[in-house]
């Protein structure tokens, strides 16, 4: 059976779409999951999409992780399920504590609106399971504030722990070591600036974020957390 | 609330690299920060401190990135 993977909705969200056009692409069943759910029971993985949730006020994610879904992803990623935060869904997880860091603004304070090449770090995570590292990808960023931050030993430890998962090749915004994404200690959250949906199709002038999105919809076949 | 020590401040950074242009050299370590001011319910000035600082911790500030400082007054209306 396909795969049924959630995309998170908050209000300001605006990359919904695009993530489920993408996982549709791949065969995957995909649906939108309004930010007032109190459960997340039923899919096979989550994706946070990129966009502006609650207008970024404050900081980005920093109300939105107040939002009635976040204790459902929260305990759904507790249960080893899959979950995804694409830029402005990287920064939610961050803000509530489900992944290590925070996204500062980038360095030159500049909004940054190109294409990257990321280099696939670890192969064991739910966003990169199989994925040879050392795999580049050409994969598009979207942000002011993606300029990764952590303490000296967060750092220490994610690389001890084969936790940064993509790393820039060409560092656009200043983000510690390089650091375009990373996962939990248990490997099934993971967050990254760049935008494998927006590289999802010829049209959009690289298929490289299909890579990404297969990996994923293998994992979630693999790790379904019991309802 | 301001950055941390040791978090980079790229908008604290640029002001600095203006303040040249007003004639105005040796101005250094420039942090940009944010302040919230709001009224607050409280049986006394201890209350009052203790439910700001919450507010600050849990959701005006980021402690991986940010740190708060937080002072409270009685308020023109409790006078």
């Amino acid at each position: 059976m396909a795969p049924r993977i959630g995309v998170v909705l908050f209000p300001g969200t605006n990359c919904e779409y695009d993530a489920v056009r993408a996982l549709e692409r791949l065969g995957a069943t995909a649906e939108l999951v309004w930010h007032g759910a109190t459960t997340a029971a039923g899919y096979d993985a989550l994706i946070l999409p990129g966009g502006f949730a609650h207008g970024d006020y404050l900081r980005p994610g920093a109300i939105a992780r107040f939002s009635p879904v976040m204790d459902a992803v929260a305990g759904y990623a507790a249960d080893g399920g899959p979950v995804v935060g694409i830029c402005n869904g990287f920064q939610v997880l961050t803000e509530a504590g489900l992944l290590p860091g925070a996204l500062q603004k980038n360095r030159g304070l500049r909004f940054l609106c190109t294409t990257t090449t990321v280099r696939v770090e670890g192969d064991d995570t739910v966003l990169t399971a199989g994925v040879p590292v050392g795999t580049e990808l050409a994969i598009p960023i979207n942000h002011f504030e993606g300029n990764y931050t952590c303490d000296r030993t967060t750092l220490d430890q994610l690389r001890d722990e084969g936790r940064v998962v993509l790393r820039y090749t060409d560092n656009p915004n200043g983000s510690i070591d390089d650091i375009a994404g990373v996962c939990n200690a248990g490997r099934n959250v993971v967050g990254l600036m760049p935008h494998p949906e927006r590289a999802s199709d010829p049209l959009l002038g690289s298929e490289d974020g299909t890579v990404l999105f297969r990996a994923l919809l293998q994992s979630a076949g693999a790790a379904t957390p019991a309802a | 609330m301001l950055l941390r020590d040791g978090i980079a401040d790229p908008q604290g950074a640029t002001i600095e690299r203006a303040l040249p242009a007003l004639g105005l050299n040796g101005v250094t370590a420039v942090r940009a920060g944010k302040s919230f001011h709001f009224d607050l319910v409280a049986a006394d000035e201890p209350d009052a401190l203790a439910r700001a600082t919450l507010v600050a911790d849990r959701l005006l500030a980021n402690p991986v990135i940010e740190e708060s400082r937080v002072t409270v007054r009685p308020s023109a209306a409790s006078a």
